[in-house]
């Protein structure tokens, strides 16, 4: 067993943001690793940048705090200095500075969301070089290899909030059911004009997937409820 | 803002161990009657994942260039924030001067050579092309600065596939119509026999009129060949 | 003037016994024997004009610009000294970009007239500066619309609707006071600012003057740009005719 504990903090993570006919939904499981060891079973990968501005981090855990720090800040003067909120467009552009200007010692993936009133809902990726992509959705981390096909197949413009949520429920499940490096709970954020909405979906509610089982109390419950068999020797 | 100065990279030339990350492929370009054609897809590949699909990877830059990319779209846009500054600078003076295609193609090979003297290059291959005062104009330059003129230009894997059919079938005086069925048959080529390539492409047209760049469109392939159907007849053995 | 002889004027950082910082006071004669620069606030854009004084007839013309373009979709006019306007509009300029480098959109024009009051107003804070001899009016259209200040070489600033320095301010301001700038477009606040400027110069008086006009606005893509000759030409023939209308009255 490859049980390093020295290993640095890495949240071989799923991450997904996704846009919607009024804001943005974004969505994250909750596994961080010390090499094979689950550090964390229900960390919070979802940072908050400002009121309307949220931040999907994967890869180093330490880095991704780093730099989502960093932008929390530069983003808390700018508001104050302007008097008003800073745009997802602001806070995806200082994302990139860093990212960019520092691609050789970051080892973090980043997708951000929010809401202002210029723009509405936007989602922007920024992958490991520091490239910068707005896009109507986005995935990242280690899970979302596993979930290519199924946005491809199922992502629609001009979803409702619902349906939007659903996607990113289904997806995160999809990935932490394939993905050993993700895990725990779904956790997502929906940001629009309204505000902000947090929500919590347990690791035993998640839908289940191909070959996976009902979660039982007991063996014994199994046999209690079984139809009398007749025993085999 | 000055503490953001500091966080903006490594001063230090210790540490510049650079691997692409998200990356375009082949760029061509050639010259044809009027000006210069350029195209382009419009993957955003990540390792071999073709992680983006919408990628512009050819950019007007002021009235009178075009700048095509392959290679790390990070760097890419850099580079074009960089075009951007200059051009901005350029309209600012309002002196009824501007900067065409030799000075932007110039102008990016210091940028390029400079930045691989630092052992820190800007990980791309780069077409320039435009017409400025009738003169049609297309170059290129490497991310270690070396650059070069030609009628046809090619990046990547453009260079080994589609510069050949290009020496074969272009010349400087084809019509817009025929200019644009060559590239569409060297991105057909490419497409086949490229792995980061895919079907959705936009072309560039740049001539003394000014820029227009093409929605993005695909194009059709052919698999009715009869070997295809039946590999195994007139042959031993399988594919 | 009550300064003079009390040696309290020869310092920026020394206060008079009540309270006045006279070496900002004669930036401001600087401005205020200028050629008059104004700007308005139509409907759909911003619209500057500035009464450039030729010092000498044998210059070229168009030359020594009193507006300059200070971003993509900004502008500026300055009063009073040429020179110390270059160094506000190269400030400005640097300012802009920084801004769009750091947080990836243009900079809002109220930001920028902030920035630029700021660094005009620390030039008065120093005994080893001197204040700028000159008030700038900066025009331009983001995400708000279109937006119009003035800055002093006092460092205040103030977003207007229609602003006018130099010579001719008074008169002109009473001009612009008169005008539906709401519901104006700025091809009509070209004639409009044509006029004025023609009106307030003095013939008798002044040098000769060349009219020189920018603006931002929906009709130039939102672009600060010199106003197209022909219109300009246009806007000089119908203010020379109001002119010679009003002196035959």
């Amino acid at each position: 067993m490859d049980l390093n504990l020295n290993a640095p903090h890495s949240m071989g993570t799923t991450i997904v943001g996704v846009t919607y006919d009024g804001g943005v939904v974004l969505g994250a499981d909750s596994r961080t690793s010390t090499g094979m060891y689950v550090a964390n079973r229900a960390s919070d990968k979802i940072t908050q940048l400002t009121d309307n501005v949220y931040l999907c981090r994967s890869g180093s855990a330490a880095d991704s705090q780093v730099v989502s720090d960093y932008v929390r800040h530069f983003l808390h003067q700018q508001t104050i200095q302007q008097g008003q909120p800073a745009t997802t467009k602001v806070a995806a552009n200082l994302i990139r500075l860093l990212a960019y200007g520092n691609k050789n010692s970051l080892q973090t993936g980043m997708i951000v969301g929010g809401w202002d009133k210029y723009e509405g809902g936007k989602i922007y990726g920024v992958p490991l070089g520091g490239t910068i992509v707005e896009q109507p959705f986005a995935i990242g981390g280690s899970g979302s290899s596993y979930l290519y096909g199924f946005f491809d197949q199922a992502w629609r413009d001009g979803m409702t909030k619902d349906e939007a949520e659903k996607l990113v429920v289904k997806a995160v499940s999809l990935a932490i059911a394939r993905d050993g490096a993700s895990g725990g709970v779904v956790r997502t954020v929906i940001i629009n004009s309204e505000g902000v909405t947090r929500n919590f979906y347990a690791g035993d509610t998640l839908p289940l997937w191909h070959e996976e089982l009902e979660p039982q109390n007991s063996l014994l419950d199994i046999l209690a409820s079984a139809p009398a068999e007749p025993m085999r020797i | 803002m000055e503490r953001i100065e500091g966080l903006l990279g490594p001063e230090d030339n210790k540490s510049h161990t650079l691997s692409p990350y998200v990356t375009g492929t082949s760029v061509l370009g050639l010259k044809y009657k009027d000006g210069v054609l350029m195209a382009a897809d419009m993957g955003g590949s990540y390792g071999s994942t073709l992680r983006y699909k919408n990628v512009e990877r050819v950019k007007p830059v002021g009235k009178h260039s075009l700048v095509g990319a392959s290679g790390e779209i990070s760097d890419f846009q850099e580079i074009m924030r960089y075009l951007d500054e200059l051009i901005l600078y350029d309209n600012m003076w309002d002196d009824d001067n501007s900067l065409g295609p030799k000075e932007i193609h110039n102008y990016l090979t210091r940028v390029m050579y400079n930045r691989r003297n630092k052992f820190d290059p800007l990980w791309n291959s780069l077409v320039v092309g435009g017409v400025k005062n009738g003169k049609k104009y297309l170059g290129t330059v490497s991310m270690l600065g070396v650059h070069y003129e030609d009628d046809h230009i090619a990046t990547g894997f453009g260079n080994h596939l589609a510069r050949p059919i290009l020496r074969a079938e272009h010349s400087n005086d084809m019509s817009y119509e025929d200019a644009v069925k060559l590239l569409e048959k060297c991105m057909l080529v490419l497409l086949y026999r490229d792995r980061s390539a895919i079907n959705k492409l936009q072309i560039s047209n740049i001539t003394e009129e000014g820029v227009t760049i093409s929605q993005p469109y695909s194009l059709k392939t052919f698999w009715g060949l009869s070997a295809f159907k039946d590999p195994t007849k007139g042959a031993q053995g399988s594919w | 003037m009550s300064s003079i002889g009390t040696g309290y004027d020869l310092s920026v950082t020394t206060f008079s016994p009540d309270g006045r910082v006279f070496q900002i006071e004669y930036a401001s004669k600087a401005v205020d024997n200028s050629g008059t620069v104004i700007g308005i606030k139509c409907k759909d854009g911003i619209v500057l004009g500035v009464e450039k004084l030729i010092a000498s007839k044998m210059m070229l013309p168009g030359s020594n610009r009193r507006i300059h373009a200070v971003h993509r979709n900004s502008g500026m006019a300055v009063a009073g000294l040429a020179a110390d306007g270059r160094q506000i509009v190269a400030r400005t300029k640097a300012e802009a970009i920084n801004y769009e480098k750091t947080y990836g959109e243009a900079i809002p024009v109220k930001e920028l007239a902030e920035r630029v009051a700021s660094y005009v107003h620390l030039c008065t804070l120093y005994w080893w500066l001197r204040p700028f001899g000159c008030g700038v009016i900066l025009g331009g259209y983001d995400r708000d619309g279109p937006q119009l200040y003035m800055v002093e070489p006092s460092g205040i600033s103030h977003r207007y609707y229609g602003a006018a320095i130099g010579k001719g301010r008074q008169a002109a301001k009473t001009e612009i006071e008169k005008l539906n700038l709401a519901g104006m477009s700025c091809r009509e606040g070209i004639v409009e600012v044509a006029k004025i400027i023609y009106s307030v110069h003095d013939e008798a008086k002044d040098k000769a003057f060349e009219l020189e006009m920018s603006w931002v606005c929906d009709e130039s893509n939102r672009l600060h740009q010199k106003v197209p000759e022909d219109l300009l030409n246009q806007a000089i023939m119908i203010a020379k005719a109001a002119l010679e209308e009003m002196d035959a009255d």
